[in-house]
């Protein structure tokens, strides 16, 4: 945190001159303020354009016309599930990453974290290739149990955990990474196994920055577009979630495209803002 | 949540009194430790030696963190290293406290849960194991920062609860590393009588590390003295401390010493390998009081700083029969007196008062006097 009010007198200093003093070690050079300020105004003035321009006196209307309960619903389910998978998945692997010394952890860490850098759609046609019901393991599902993954709700799961694990995983390994060994050491000393280590001591140490992992996450889930466009398809109730009903409706209604993004934008703050205090803090990875 | 786990042995003391025996060959990297330690129950043993000695490789060998390349490791009649039988116990099956020169105490735990962690986790029930970390922090008499976090802790505290911790976790070998390193110096002074107390509470066997003679000293029975992964020295605190086996040893201790052979029994006269030679009147047969054969056995001189007296002139002819002269190679001013080099056959590190530092005025590279009477030159057998 800063040290604003420490603007007690100093020995032999009059009070102006002690803050004349530390204002002039704060100002910002104008090299750096000027570009500051031009990245928060393009930050900021497409927030501003959609609360200016938003269709407030139609918003109950529209969003009782659209299927924007629903698509809302679907999307808060859907998030939540890949949240929890990831999670479950997610720290175990980020536990070898961090604690394995084979060389191909090295490639290993690359690949699962392909996501971050691929372009959703991308990810999307390979989840088809994958989990389709010609791809590689959808085959075998479908030839099996006659059960196909694509266009159905759980390929929205599916869509979404493939691109918003890795934030979990990125964020967790490194926690873990940077957590003392020499206490593992000392929890094996004192009699505990590796797996009660984990849970006893490693994972304690961890949770701030699991906590801003999964917030993380969930945010990407909550906002995948792309991959699940492509992977799930865009039927409502079924598969359209709140990223693609905002683009359905941009195709026909802006106004409700307006509307919907309203929401989902509301709903991101509010989860923001209500684990900021309780979970988040500087440093802890988001 | 109770962690319980059906692969432990039921918790509880173990009966402490086996003694350690272990001989063991640690290969790792370029460095070889090849050391024999044995110490009973209730012993202390100190282990002395400068950094890179191999000290805390012996340390994690014995805690079963890192496994022996060669020989064994047993506990009262239970092996937890045997390098031929390929017998090799980890840590966590080991009941061993190991005080780390970090403490390592689990920030997230009150200091309460830390002193029970183990006991907790060897599937011992959350209040059982709370009661009985309650009665260890009483016996150490810091019961009152039960409820504290880590974070909380002063140095002096952490280092109580460390050991603690380690004792509530019913070991049969105590092992401490460097337990005062981490204190600034005020409390470690404190903490040092303190802590010789505190271990003989423990009835097993105990091992500290140490690169402070004073806290071996201070610490142990019996003092193992390491160097480049060997044992250079082995004996209660006195005798290291008089007759050092090695300049390491030496210099820790204070004492000038030389290597040489003696070539006239009747005389005590011992000629150094590095030039010069000195008469020890109180030279030593050795334990156990055997004749030395001599002439020309191989000997260790021990001279302290104080007992040589350093002149500007050649001196009047006393009563000492050691006179030599060299110049001055150093000055240094420690707390109470100033430490002078002199380079000469032999070199000497000799302590004369600053009031006669002031009288002699001496400057380096000036040429000085050594006197020493024999009554204060120890000669012994070296080792080896």
């Amino acid at each position: 945190m800063t040290a604003d009010g420490d603007h007690a007198p100093v020995h032999g200093r009059s009070p102006s001159a002690v803050r004349a003093v530390t204002d002039a070690g704060r100002r910002t050079p104008w090299p750096l303020g000027v570009p500051a300020a031009v990245a928060v105004a393009f930050l900021l003035l497409p927030l501003v354009g959609m609360f200016v321009l938003a269709p407030w006196r139609d918003l109950p209307r529209i969003l009782a016309e659209t299927q924007a309960v629903e698509a809302l619903r679907l999307s808060l389910v859907t998030a939540s599930v890949t949240t929890v998978i990831s999670v479950v998945v997610g720290v175990p692997l980020a536990w070898v990453l961090a604690r394995s010394r084979a060389r191909a952890i090295r490639l290993l860490r690359a690949l699962v974290t392909l996501p971050l850098v691929l372009p959703p759609v991308v990810g999307g046609v390979a989840l088809l290739l994958a989990y389709g019901r010609n791809g590689i393991a959808g085959r075998w599902l479908y030839d099996w149990t006659g059960y196909q993954i694509p266009f159905t709700t759980a390929a929205v799961v599916v869509a979404q955990t493939f691109v918003a694990m890795p934030f979990l995983v990125v964020t967790v390994e490194g926690a873990l990474r940077s957590a003392d060994a020499g206490l593992e050491e000392a929890a094996a000393t004192l009699g505990a196994r590796p797996v009660t280590t984990f849970r006893r001591v490693t994972l304690p140490l961890v949770a701030p920055s699991l906590a801003a992992g999964a917030v993380l996450c969930w945010a990407r889930a909550l906002g995948e577009f792309g991959a699940t466009i492509t992977f799930a398809g865009n039927l409502p109730g079924v598969t359209q979630a709140m990223p693609s009903a905002v683009y359905r409706a941009f195709e026909t209604d802006p106004q409700a495209a307006v509307a919907l993004s309203l929401v989902l934008l509301t709903v991101s703050v509010a989860v923001l803002v209500l684990l900021r205090d309780r979970w988040l803090r500087p440093g802890a990875g988001l | 949540m109770t962690a319980r786990s059906d692969d432990h042995p039921a918790y509880g003391a173990p009966p402490a009194g086996g003694a350690l025996r272990a001989d063991v060959g640690v290969v790792r990297g370029g460095f070889d430790l090849e050391v024999r330690a044995d110490v009973r129950a209730g012993e202390i043993l100190a282990v002395l030696g400068p950094n890179g000695a191999g000290k805390s490789t012996l340390l994690r060998a014995l805690a079963g963190l890192l496994p022996v390349s060669r020989g064994r490791v047993a506990v009262g009649d239970q092996t937890w290293d045997d390098a031929d039988r390929g017998t090799f116990v980890p840590a966590v099956d080991r009941r061993v406290g190991l005080v780390f020169q970090d403490y390592r105490l689990f920030p997230h735990l009150t200091v309460l849960d830390n002193v029970a962690f183990s006991r907790h986790v060897r599937g011992g029930r959350r209040p059982d194991a709370r009661a009985h970390a309650r009665e260890v922090l009483g016996r150490l008499g810091i019961e009152e920062l039960a409820g504290r976090r880590p974070g909380q802790l002063s140095g002096g505290q952490a280092q109580r609860v460390a050991l603690a911790r380690a004792l509530a976790s019913d070991p049969q070998l105590l092992l401490l590393d460097e337990p005062l390193a981490a204190l600034d110096a005020r409390t470690r002074l404190e903490i040092r009588t303190e802590l010789r107390a505190y271990l003989a509470t423990f009835g097993g066997p105990t091992l500290v590390v140490t690169h402070d003679p004073l806290e071996a000293m201070v610490l142990a029975d019996r003092i193992l003295v390491l160097e480049g992964g060997r044992a250079v020295q082995e004996g209660v605190p006195a005798a290291v401390a008089r007759r050092p086996a090695t300049e390491y040893v030496a210099r820790l201790v204070g004492l000038n010493l030389y290597r040489g052979a003696m070539t006239d029994r009747s005389t005590g006269r011992v000629d150094l390998d590095d030039g010069g030679r000195l008469f020890a009147a109180g030279h030593d047969p050795g334990e156990g009081g055997h004749v030395v054969p001599l002439p020309a056995t191989r000997m260790l001189v021990a001279l302290a700083p104080t007992a040589i007296s350093l002149y500007t002139h050649s001196p009047d002819a006393g009563s000492a029969r050691n006179v030599w002269t060299g110049t001055v190679a150093g000055l240094e001013l420690l707390t109470d007196r100033v430490r002078v080099a002199v380079d000469g056959t032999p070199d000497a590190i000799v302590d004369i008062t600053p009031a006669a530092l002031a009288d002699l005025e001496l400057r380096t590279g000036q040429q000085v006097w050594l006197t020493a009477k024999a009554t204060e030159v120890t000669a012994y057998p070296a080792p080896g």
